[in-house]
This record gives C-alpha cells, structure tokens and sequence, in this order.
C-alpha cells in the first residue's frame, strides 16, 4: 500500500506555528528587500533616462575585437560582440585548465620524487606559486616578460617555426589538402577498429586471464591505414609556417599576448593548487594499493599508470571540479591586463557605450553561472560513472 | 628527516645521482646571478632615478622613494598617525584576546569588532572630533590593502556562520534559500561580483543616495566570500559527529544552547584550517579592487610604475613586482604554515581521543 502524499505545508514545515513564522516573516522580508530595490531601479531609471530592453544587442557595436574566433566584421551587432568576447573566455578557460591539469599532474609526481631535492623544488614551485596573487603573476607575465620582448623584426624563434615577439606567438597552422577527408575517413575508420580490437582483447583476457596480445598491431594497424592511404592521396595537410618579414610575421597563426599571458599566468596557478590536490589524492590511494601492485612484479611507472593514477582520479575529482571552477572564474582578471574576455569587452566597453548596466551585467553574470554548472555537470556525469564501474 | 638520510636518497641510485647533479648545477648557475640581482648589485641609495639607470639589477631606491605611498597610499603624510594608531588599537585588542580573555569569547569577539569599527571608521575618515577629513579616494597602500582583507575576513566570518547554520536548518524554506545564495555566489567571479557592485548598487539605492566606491567594494568581497566561508565551516559543522548534539539535548539543553555551547565550538576549531585558507585567498584578492579604480598596495606599485621620471629601464618593474611579490608571499606562507601547524595539532588532538 502506498503511504499517504504528504502534503506541501508539513513537507515545507508550515504546521508548527514557531517554524511558520520564522520561514514567512524571511520570506517577506527578501520580497520586501526585493521591491524596494526594484522600486529604486525604477525610480533611477526613469530620472537617469536608461534605456531598458535587450534591443541593444541587435544594433551595430561599432568596436574593434583584437581577437576573435568567429567572423567578426565591422558592421558587427552586439549579440556578435558578446559571442566573440564569450568564446574567448571558454578558450582562455579550457586552455587553461587542460594546461593546468597536465602541468599540476607532472609538479604532483615530482612532488613524490624519490630524489628528495627534486621534491624540496616542487615543494618550492607550489608554495610560491600558491601564496602570490594571481594578478600580480599575470601582471608579471604580461608587463615583465612580454613587454620588453624584442618587435617582430628580432623575434625569438624555435627552430624558426614558433616566433615570439612584442605583437604575440606566432606558430603553424595546419591546412587542409586535397587528401584530407580521404585521411579522416581512413583515420576514424583504423580508430574504430582499434576500440574494437581493444574491446574484444579485453573481453578475452578477463575470461582466460592472460593478457591478450596482438593489441599493438592492432594500434599500429589504425595508425598505419591512414598514412598509407597518405600515399595514394597525397599529404593531407600542409603547414602553413609563419616567416618572419619586414615589420611583421607572415603566415601561420597568431596569438595576442595579453592571450599567452593569460594562458601561461593562469595555467602555472591553477597548476599548484591541482598538483596538491593530486598529490594529496595519490598519498592517500599510494600506499597498499602500490605495495600490492610490487609484490605482483609489476614496475615503478606500471604502478602508476596503470593502479595509482585511475583510482587518484577518482578520489581528487570532486574537489578537482571545484579548482576548475576557480580556475575558470579567475580567467575574469583578464580585464586587468586588457584580454578582451566577457568581462573587458561585454561588461566593460559595451557597457560604457549602451548605457545599460542591468542587462549586459545580467547576461554576463548569467554566462559564467551557466558556464560553471556545466563545468559541475560534466564532472557529476565523470564521477558517476567512475562510480559505478567500481562496483 | 635528517641531513645524512636526506643526502643518502639523494644518490640512492644512479638514476637519482644524476638528477641531483643537475638540479645543483642548475641551482649554481642561478642562484648566485639571484643573489648579485637582488642584493650584491642591487642600488641601495642614490639621489634619484640616474642612480639605477643602467644597472641591471634590483633598484630598491625605487621602493625607498615610494614607501610612503606603499605604506598610505595619497593618504596626507601628516595624517598618518592614525592609520597607525587604529592598527596599535588592533594589535593591543588581538594580543589582549590571545593572552586571557575567558569569558563569552564568541559575543565579546563579535562587540569588539563591531565597535572597533566604528572607531576605525571615525579615525581614519576623519571630519568629526576635530579631525580633518580624509576622502576614502586618498587610501591606499599597504594600509588599503589591510583594510579590505580584514573587514572582509570580519564581515565574511559572521555571515559565512550564518548562512552555514542557515543551510543545514532543518526548516527547508531557510535551507533552501541559503544553498541557492551560496551556490550561485560560488558560481560567479569576484571580479564580476564587484563589477556588478559597482555599477548596478547607484541604481539599486534610492535616488539622492551615493555610495562610497570603497564601501561597493567592500560589499562586494563581502558577499563573495560569505558564501565561499559558509562552505568552509559547513565542512566544521558536518565534522561535528551528531551523537554530540543529542546528547547535549539529552541533557536538557535547549536546541540553541546546544548549537552555541557543544556544537558550534567543536565545528569551528575544526573549520579553523579552512577558515585561515580562505583568509589567505582573501589576501590575495584584494589586488582585484585595482579594477575597481582603487589603489591598494598593487596597485600604488602599478600607478608608480608610470611616473616618467623612473622610465629608466626594465628593472625598475621588476624590483617593484618582486618586492610585491615577496611582501604577499611572507604573509601568505606563514599563514598557511600556521594553518597547516593548527590542522596537524587538530589531527593529533583526534588520535589521542580515539
């Protein structure tokens, strides 16, 4: 028999008059807060003669964006303008924390080093990274290392095929050819049947118990297919290199360095903080878990990659969400050295032209909220799974 | 570990000899060229810019020069003496509470604070008592930078408890409306949050009424960091095992007498660790009230950088950055090895119980 619904008032604590009382006299006093700010918006907005309404984003911005990742012309509305500034922000952000999460994985290892000296550096690393702003670092990156670097004319290079100099990074960018879909296709097709291969040798070993051989001729076979296909069709790609040439590079891609900045500043202070929580993470799983994996023969980075690392990754996750999060929000200091983000370009110059703080602050605080769920969904969704297949 | 065991793993194999020997010739080719730029070749005194023109080392004539402004910001230099003086009153208060204040520890906390702000606020703005007034515009500094780090840890704390408390109610309107301020807070950046602080508060205030850009400021690291300390001593709370409130209940102890007097001091001694992290991140954030126009110690260093007269050169920026970055790292570090001493005893004091 089904117990009887309860009804909302007892599932909300509305019976007790002592509990009624506290939860109705808050809620009337946020409404109250509520109106009365909104009665001052009102009131302001009529005496200042704001403009209100979202048919702002549907005039011509008029500004430049020094780094956009789609078209971006002239003529340009402000919806435009805050596409542009927003996919800046997810690149800078997801750049950063690939960035950081390898970085953080490689300091944590040497963190644990058997060499102690080697561990007293990357104990050093940590502490000083972790206990200096990150605008100050930022400011550093941008103003003290980047800043005085030579114009293009003398830039550093390596191997003459990544330039840096005053304007940014210049680096190849790959083209396509002719060849190139004949490639992906013959890519896709060798990746899918290495994951089956993999899947069918993985069923075999857990039934007899012996690892399954054969598995890198399959790896092999995936990558070989394409690149003889290369053959017949031709390179599928051409590198276009940047040349240095009078007053600027030419060719290849470039990148503002108030982006590299951002990049380098942000990845190497996420990193600290992740490197300790992996650390942390790999303390607390190492132990047993390692010894086991040495009585059974198996060798130092055997253990790690295959025992250690996967049940680390399980064990850091949540908190490790947590830091992307940060890490991701912190990409708003971009503004302070002029990254033309969300926050420089929506919330800052198209603010200062429109003249209508309640809506674009509202659709800027707006992205970065929704960014950030997302953010916790993809890692709830990871960490489920991770869950269960524990079972 | 001891020197020899440290020395012994340091070659334990020939894999980690040799990595030692590169980390020391690493270490000898950089250390001395550190040594010679910061203090060997470093300009010490001069009579003025020309003295470090040239010299490819730190210039700490620059920091010399500036240290007032470091210190007070355009505070006027022969108003200084009260900023020093509400920084006397705030040590003598601390030192008078870590040497024997007993009773009511939590309330007397909360009084004092509050009332010491009030006089904080009276003396450093000046205008009544026949002080002359000083415009928050003309703070800055070193003493700036206090100012929001500690009126925020002190506004923040209180409120965080609060909305902690708040979230594990069991009234669920309460709880509900805690944990969405919390999580949204927690999803939005601090330089939004004060961005919003500064240009939306104008219009939410009643017409006529101007708030300080200092103040919005303040309200913003405020809002901000309730949320982030809520979390820290919600974790102290959870820590509480809840045998402990039953029993004080069980005892005859009223549900909030219980809280303040069982629950709430074993939650927040074991908060503490966290509370003292987020103390430091504070720290650090105070730099981001540059954007807001304000110029705290960062950014008195970033507005001097300006000045012509010291367009000598690259050094001079990177004196100022690595002094900035020294000052913040010698009090970010040892409050964290404090916080990391106090998680340690904290975790000793629970082995011994059990």
């Amino acid at each position: 028999m089904r117990p009887p619904p309860v009804p909302w008032s007892t599932r909300l604590k509305l019976d007790d008059p002592r509990s009624f009382a506290i939860q109705v006299g808050l809620v009337l006093l946020l409404c109250a807060a509520v109106a009365f700010i909104a009665h001052n918006v009102g009131a302001n907005v009529a005496r200042l003669n704001l403009r209100v309404g979202f048919d702002f984003l549907g005039r011509p911005a008029g500004f430049d964006i020094a780094q956009a990742l789609i078209p971006y012309p002239e003529t340009s509305t402000y919806l435009r303008a805050f596409w542009v500034a927003l996919l800046n922000t997810v690149l800078l952000g997801a750049l950063s924390i690939a960035g950081a999460t390898v970085l953080g994985l490689a300091v944590a290892l040497l963190r644990l080093a058997r060499n102690p000296l080697l561990a007293l550096l990357a104990l050093g690393y940590v502490e000083a990274v972790r206990n200096i702003p990150l605008l100050l670092q930022l400011f550093f990156w941008y103003f003290a290392v980047l800043g005085p670097l030579p114009p293009p004319r003398q830039s550093l290079s390596l191997f003459d095929l990544v330039f840096l100099n005053k304007r940014g990074l210049a680096f190849p960018w790959p083209v396509p050819e002719p060849g190139f879909v004949a490639f992906m296709v013959l890519l896709a097709v060798g990746l899918v049947a290495f994951v089956l291969l993999a899947r069918a040798a993985r069923r075999r070993r857990i039934a007899s118990g012996r690892p399954a051989r054969g598995l890198w001729g399959a790896a092999l076979l995936a990558l070989v297919l394409p690149f003889a296909g290369t053959l017949v069709t031709g390179t599928p790609v051409a590198w276009d290199v940047p040349t240095p040439g009078g007053f600027n590079i030419a060719g290849g891609a470039t990148v503002i360095p108030e982006f590299v900045a951002m990049v380098v500043g942000m990845t190497i202070y996420g990193s600290a903080f992740i490197a300790e929580l992996i650390r942390g993470g790999i303390v607390s799983v190492s132990r047993g878990q390692s010894e086991a994996g040495m009585a059974l023969g198996l060798s130092q980075p055997r253990i790690y990659a295959t025992i250690v690392i996967p049940q680390v990754f399980r064990a850091v996750l949540p908190p490790l969400t947590g830091q992307y999060i940060t890490l991701f929000k912190n990409s708003s200091l971009a503004a302070a050295i002029g990254y033309p983000d969300l926050m420089l370009i929506f919330a800052g110059t198209a603010l200062n032209q429109t003249g209508q703080p309640l809506e674009i602050i509202g659709m800027t605080m707006a992205s970065y909220l929704l960014i950030n769920l997302a953010i916790a969904a993809v890692a709830n969704i990871a960490n489920e799974r991770m869950l269960r297949r524990e079972r | 570990m001891s020197a020899t065991t440290f020395l012994r793993r340091c070659v334990s194999t020939p894999l980690n000899a040799v990595v030692t020997a590169a980390i020391l010739i690493w270490l000898a080719m950089t250390l001395p060229g550190l040594v010679r730029w910061t203090l060997v070749d470093a300009v010490w005194s001069g009579p003025g810019p020309q003295a470090c023109a040239g010299v490819d080392a730190a210039c700490w004539l620059f920091i010399k020069d500036r240290f007032g402004q470091i210190l007070f910001g355009s505070y006027p230099p022969s108003e200084r003496w009260r900023p020093i003086l509400c920084l006397a009153i705030a040590i003598a208060g601390v030192a008078m509470f870590a040497l024997g204040w007993r009773s009511r520890k939590l309330l007397a906390a909360f009084v004092l604070t509050a009332l010491y702000a009030i006089v904080a606020t009276i003396l450093l703005r000046g205008g009544w008592f026949g002080l002359s007034p000083v415009p928050t515009s003309q703070w800055g500094g070193i003493m700036l930078t206090i100012i929001v780090a500690a009126s925020t840890i002190a506004t923040s704390l209180p409120a965080g408890l609060a909305l902690a408390l708040a979230r594990r109610s069991n009234l669920p309107i309460v709880a509900g409306l805690a944990a969405f301020y919390i999580d949204v807070m927690r999803g939005l950046p601090l330089v939004g949050v004060l961005f919003l602080a500064i240009v939306l508060f104008p219009l939410f205030a009643p017409p006529g009424v101007e708030i300080n850009v200092l103040l919005r400021a303040l309200i913003a690291f405020t809002l901000f960091n309730a949320a982030i300390m809520a979390e820290v001593i919600r974790g102290g709370l959870q820590s509480v095992p809840k045998g402990q409130m039953e029993a004080a209940l069980s005892l005859g102890l009223r549900p909030w007498n219980a809280l303040m007097l069982c629950v709430l001091p074993q939650a927040l001694r074991a908060a503490i660790p966290g509370i003292v992290n987020v103390s430091i991140s504070i720290i650090k954030e105070t730099t981001i009230v540059l954007i807001a126009g304000l110029f705290d110690f960062l950014g008195v260093l970033q507005g001097a950088l300006i000045d012509p007269a010291w367009n000598i050169g690259d050094q001079i920026r990177q004196t100022a950055y690595f002094f900035a970055g020294a000052v913040f790292f010698i009090i970010c570090f040892g409050l964290s090895c404090y916080s990391a001493g106090i998680e340690r005893r904290l975790s000793k004091g629970e082995l011994q119980r059990t």
